[in-house]
C-alpha cells in the first residue's frame, strides 16, 4: 500500500480537509504521436493511479488490436479516445484529461501536433496555464517544435516545459539533452517566452515523469509532475483592473434587479463606483451575492467582496440600464471603448476568411456584428515569417485590423485573456470559424463618453420639425439652409447638431413645399453633374443628382441673395439633358 | 489592493459550471436541465440554485423515467422537486408502457433503447427544448473526453463527433437554426473524486442507495442486483440473499449493479472510492458490450 493510500485507510477526514484546499493547474500537450505525447499522458494517469483496473484490461485487450508497443501496454490507448482515431492511429481532435497529486488538480488538453491540426492545438492552448512542448531526442527541434512555441507564446501561455522525450533511444546522453536546450534558447528568444523549464524524459520507461531518473543523476531538475506541483501559477489581482462582463440580468420579481456575471480580472467591493460601458453611465454596488456561499437554507447571502474567478451576483444603487454584454468596470480605471480593433486572428473554417464579409463576433458574453477591413499580414507559423495576402485559409494566423458595428470596452489580450479575446462565427452556417486575440484597441471612439446613437438623435430633431408652428416665406433661386437630416446615402448628411445643409429652391409648389437641390462648398469639376453657383458671396456647387421635395418646416434660415436668372435657366436646362434618356 | 487570492479548484469548478449555466439562460429560449436522480444530477441541481439565486432556476427539470427505475429514487425526485419549487416535466415512453417492456425479459438493449434512447428522443421532441443540460463527465469514458462543453446536435438530435465547433477560451457558439439543439455539460471537467468531495463539502442531498445497508440482492448476469419490487421473476428473487451493499451509479434496479461495502458516511464512501480499483462506469451493463459503444450510442442520440 502506498503512502497515499495508508493516509486515506488511517484518517480519510484529514485526506479530504486537505484536498479541500487543492488548486488547479490546466496544461497543453503538444507534439505528434511520435514524439510518444499520448505515452506520456497514459504514464502520467498510471503511475499516479487515475486508471482503474478494468479500464486497464480494457486497454490491454485494445493493445492487441490496435497497439504499437509490441507485448508492453500501450499506454496511448488510455489516451485516444474515438474509434475513428484509434484505426488510424492519430489523435484528431482535442481531449481532456483529469489527474489528481496531492497538491493539485490537473486538466491536460491533449491536441494533435500536426499543422493542419493547427485550430485544434490553438483550442488547447487557450484554456492552458502551462504547456509542454515534446522534443523528440533522436530529432531535436523541428518544423513543429518552431510552430508549437509559436501558439503557445500567441495564445499567451505563460510557462513552457521543454521536455526532450525518448532519452533512452540516446543512451540517456546529457550532450544530446544540452546540445536541444541551447538549440531551443534560440528560438524561445526570437519569440520571446520568458519562463522555460527543460526536462530530460523517457515517458516508455518512466524515467522523470512521476519519478527521478536512475539513467540521468546528471540531471538535477524535479521529475516533470514534482515541477507542476511546484509551479506558482497564481496571478495578481489588482482591484482596480475590475473587469464584469454582464452576462445574465436576474429579475425574478419587482423588489430584486441583479447582474449576473463571473469577474473576469480585479475585484469589487460594496459601495464601489463603477461604470457600465460602453454606455458610460454610473452608478454604486450596492450588494455583491457570491454564488459559491449560497445555501438551500440561505439563498439570499450576500458578500462585502469579491474577486476573479468568482461567479457573482451584482445590485447597483441606481436603476441604470444595464443589460447582456455591458462591461462593469471600477470608475476610476477605464478601459479603453472602440469599434476599431487589431487583433491577431486564427482561422479555422475549410471557408477562407473574407475581407469585407460581415461576422458575427463573440467577446466574452456581448454579441455583436463585425467585419476584418484589412489583413496587415499573415504570419507563417514555422519560420515566422510575415507575407501579404488577400484572404485567409484555415489554420492560417494573421495580424487584422476589425471593425465591429458598436463599440466596446476592449482590453489588450495579453493583459486580460477573457476581455481580450474572441470568437467569430459565420452567420449562415453558424459555426465557429476563427478565434482572435486584441492586441490594441485603436482611439477613434476612446477617451470620450459613447455618443447617443445619431440616428435617435436625429429622429428626435424630425419630431420636433414636424410640431414647429408657422412656416418661414421662401421663393425660388433662394438658398436656404435646411434640417437636412442623418441619412445613410451619399453625401446627403446634413452638417452638425442641426443637420444643416444649404438647398437651392428649384420650384415652389405652394407655401408648404418645394422641389430643391442640395448645395456642397466643396469644389466639384465634374460638369455634367454639378454647376457652379454664386450667391451673397460665396461659391458653392449644385448637386443636380440630388432634387428633392422638401417641406417648409424643414428651413432654418435663408441666405441673402438670390441666384441670378441666367444661372437658374442653366441649371434647369442642365438637369433636364441630364434625365432626358439618350 | 494586490492580493494573490485563489479559489481551490471545487470552487473554480463551481464558479466554471454556474457560468456555463447562465450562458444556458441567457442564450436559449427553452432550455431544460436533464435531472436523472444521482449523484451528478444532485451537483448540477444545486449548481443551478446557486446560480440564479435568490430566484429559482429558470428552466424547466427532465426526467426520463424507464419505469424500472430504483423506488426510492422516484421518491427522491419528487421529494426534492417539491421541497425546490422546480418545475419538473417527466416522460415515459408510451410505445414502451403498450408493449409492457421489462429489462429481464427483453434485455438490457431493448430496454435502453425504447425506455431510454427513443423516450429520451421522444420528450426532447415533445418539449421543443432548444437546450438540454445533461450532467455527463468528460472523465468518464473515453468518447466523452472530446466532447464539447456546448455539444451541437442536428434536427435529429445526432452528435458528429468529426464536425465539432471549435471551443476557445469561456467563450460559448450558442447560435442555432430552427429545429437543432445543443446539449450542454456544465460538470464535464468535474471527476468523480471531485463531485464526491463537493457533496460533502456543500452538504449535498443524494439518494440512501449511495451508503451500504442491508438490502435483498441476488446474481443476475454476472452483477448483483437488488430486489426492488415484485416484477422480478420469482426465479430470481427467490435467491436473494441479505447483504450489506451500495450502488456507485444509479440507474434501472435490473442494470445497476451493487457492490459490497460498509460504507455508510460521505467520507467512507470517498475513501473507498478511493481505494477501490474499478471505475464507475463497470456496474453499468450498457457500455461495456464493445469499444466505441458509447461513441456509437451519442451518434444515435443517446446522451
Amino acid at each position: 500500500m502506498s503512502e497515499k493510500n495508508r493516509k486515506i485507510a488511517s484518517d480519510i477526514e484529514s485526506y479530504l480537509k486537505e484536498h479541500e484546499n487543492k488548486d488547479m493547474l490546466r496544461f497543453l500537450t503538444c507534439g505528434s504521436v511520435d514524439d510518444g505525447k499520448s505515452t506520456l499522458i497514459g504514464r502520467m494517469l498510471y503511475d499516479s493511479k487515475m486508471v482503474f483496473d478494468d479500464q486497464l484490461s480494457a486497454v490491454e485487450a485494445e493493445s492487441e488490436k490496435y497497439g504499437t508497443t509490441g507485448d508492453k501496454i500501450d499506454f496511448a490507448l488510455l489516451v485516444d479516445g474515438l474509434q475513428s482515431e484509434r484505426e488510424q492511429g492519430i489523435t484528431i481532435d482535442v481531449a481532456y484529461r483529469f489527474f489528481t497529486t496531492e497538491k493539485r488538480k490537473y486538466i491536460i488538453a491533449d491536441t494533435p501536433g500536426h499543422e493542419q491540426y493547427t485550430r485544434n492545438m490553438v483550442t488547447g492552448a487557450s484554456t492552458a496555464d502551462v504547456a509542454i512542448i515534446l522534443i523528440d531526442a533522436r530529432k531535436g527541434i523541428l518544423t513543429q517544435t518552431r510552430r508549437h512555441s509559436f501558439i503557445v507564446n500567441l495564445l499567451g501561455i505563460e510557462h513552457v516545459i521543454i521536455a526532450i522525450n525518448k532519452m533512452d533511444l540516446v543512451n540517456y546522453s546529457q550532450e544530446t539533452f544540452e546540445k536541444i536546450k541551447a538549440d531551443y534558447e534560440t528560438l524561445a528568444d526570437e519569440l520571446g517566452i520568458k519562463n522555460k523549464y527543460y526536462m530530460p524524459l523517457s515517458a516508455l520507461e518512466g524515467d522523470n515523469v512521476v519519478d527521478g531518473s536512475k539513467n540521468m543523476p546528471w540531471f538535477e531538475g524535479k521529475p516533470l509532475l514534482e515541477l507542476l506541483d511546484s509551479m506558482d501559477i497564481t496571478k495578481e489581482i489588482r482591484e482596480e483592473n475590475f473587469r464584469f462582463p454582464v452576462q445574465y440580468v436576474n429579475r425574478p420579481n419587482l423588489d430584486f434587479r441583479g447582474f449576473c456575471g463571473t469577474i473576469a480580472s480585479g475585484s469589487v467591493k460594496v459601495g464601489d463606483e463603477i461604470t457600465v460601458l460602453p454606455s458610460g453611465k454610473t452608478t454604486k454596488v450596492k450588494s455583491i451575492i457570491n454564488a459559491g456561499d449560497i445555501t438551500e437554507a440561505k439563498r439570499d447571502k450576500t458578500t462585502n467582496e469579491a474577486y476573479a474567478p468568482m461567479a457573482i451576483t451584482l445590485t447597483t444603487e441606481d436603476e441604470v440600464d444595464i443589460s447582456r454584454g455591458d462591461m462593469i468596470v471600477h470608475t476610476k480605471a477605464m478601459p479603453r471603448v472602440s469599434n476599431a480593433l487589431k487583433v491577431m486572428l486564427v482561422w479555422m473554417d475549410e471557408k477562407p476568411m473574407e475581407v469585407g464579409r460581415v461576422y458575427d463576433i463573440k467577446r466574452a458574453t456581448t454579441l455583436l456584428n463585425g467585419t476584418i477591413e484589412h489583413i496587415n499580414y499573415k504570419v507563417d507559423v514555422n519560420t515566422y515569417k510575415r507575407e501579404q495576402v488577400e484572404k485567409l485559409g484555415l489554420n492560417d494566423i494573421a495580424s487584422c485590423k476589425m471593425v465591429l458595428t458598436r463599440p466596446i470596452a476592449a482590453d489588450h489580450y495579453t493583459d486580460d485573456k477573457q476581455t481580450g479575446s474572441f470568437i467569430v462565427i459565420d452567420r449562415i452556417t453558424n459555426n465557429t470559424v476563427g478565434a482572435g486575440m486584441i492586441v490594441d484597441v485603436a482611439k477613434r471612439e476612446s477617451d470620450k463618453q459613447p455618443q447617443e446613437n445619431i440616428f435617435d438623435i436625429w429622429n428626435k430633431k424630425k419630431q420636433s420639425l414636424e410640431n414647429k408652428k408657422g412656416l418661414k416665406h421662401f421663393n425660388e433661386r433662394e438658398v436656404v439652409f435646411i434640417n437636412m437630416g442623418k441619412n445613410i446615402g451619399y453625401e446627403q448628411d446634413g452638417k452638425g447638431e442641426e443637420f444643416l445643409r444649404p438647398v437651392l429652391i428649384y420650384k415652389k409648389f405652394n407655401k408648404e413645399q418645394f422641389l430643391g437641390f442640395a448645395l456642397t462648398s466643396k469644389k466639384k469639376d465634374n460638369q455634367k453633374f454639378y454647376i457652379e453657383v454664386h450667391h451673397g458671396g460665396k461659391t458653392s456647387y449644385v448637386i443636380l443628382s440630388q432634387l428633392r421635395t422638401y417641406s417648409a418646416k424643414r428651413i432654418k434660415y435663408k441666405t441673402e441673395k438670390k441666384i441670378t436668372t441666367k444661372k437658374m435657366r442653366e441649371v434647369h436646362d442642365k438637369f433636364v439633358s441630364l434625365i432626358t434618356p439618350q | 489592493m494586490i492580493t494573490k487570492e485563489k479559489l481551490t479548484h471545487l470552487r473554480q469548478l463551481e464558479a466554471e459550471s454556474i457560468f456555463i449555466l447562465r450562458e444556458v439562460a441567457a442564450e436559449f429560449s427553452n432550455p431544460v436541465m436533464m435531472y436523472s436522480v444521482g449523484k451528478d444530477s444532485s451537483v448540477m441541481l444545486h449548481l443551478a440554485m446557486k446560480a440564479f439565486a435568490p430566484a429559482v432556476p429558470p428552466f424547466k427539470f427532465l426526467h426520463v423515467d424507464t419505469l424500472w427505475k430504483f423506488h426510492e429514487m422516484i421518491e427522491f425526485r419528487d421529494k426534492r422537486a417539491k421541497d425546490l419549487n422546480l418545475d419538473l416535466v417527466v416522460h415515459s415512453n408510451p410505445e414502451g408502457i403498450e408493449m409492457n417492456i421489462s429489462p429481464f425479459e427483453h434485455g438490457s438493449k431493448v430496454h435502453t433503447d425504447i425506455m431510454k434512447t427513443e423516450a429520451l428522443k421522444q420528450a426532447l421532441t415533445k418539449g421543443g427544448y432548444d437546450a438540454v443540460i445533461g450532467g455527463a463527465r468528460r472523465d468518464e469514458e473515453k468518447s466523452r473526453a472530446k466532447e464539447r462543453i456546448f455539444s451541437f446536435r442536428d434536427k435529429h438530435h445526432r452528435w458528429d463527433p468529426k464536425n465539432q465547433r471549435p471551443e476557445l477560451w469561456n467563450v460559448f457558439n450558442t447560435k442555432i437554426d430552427k429545429g437543432e439543439s445543443v446539449r450542454v455539460f456544465p460538470i464535464s471537467n468535474w471527476t468523480e473524486l471531485d463531485i464526491w468531495q463537493y457533496i460533502y463539502l456543500e452538504n449535498i442531498e443524494i439518494p440512501s442507495l449511495y451508503f451500504a445497508k442491508e438490502r435483498p440482492v441476488v446474481e443476475y448476469e454476472g452483477t448483483k442486483i437488488m430486489v426492488d419490487d415484485e416484477r422480478m421473476p420469482k426465479e430470481l428473487r427467490d435467491k436473494a440473499k441479505m447483504e450489506m451493499v451500495r450502488f456507485r451509479t444509479l440507474g434501472c434496479y435490473p442494470l445497476t449493479g451493487a457492490i459490497n461495502s460498509t460504507a455508510t458516511t460521505l467520507p467512507e464512501i470517498i475513501k473507498e472510492m478511493l481505494l477501490s480499483t474499478s471505475s464507475e462506469r463497470e456496474g453499468r451493463v450498457i457500455d461495456k458490450d464493445q469499444i466505441g459503444s458509447m461513441e456509437k450510442k451519442k451518434m444515435e442520440g443517446y446522451f
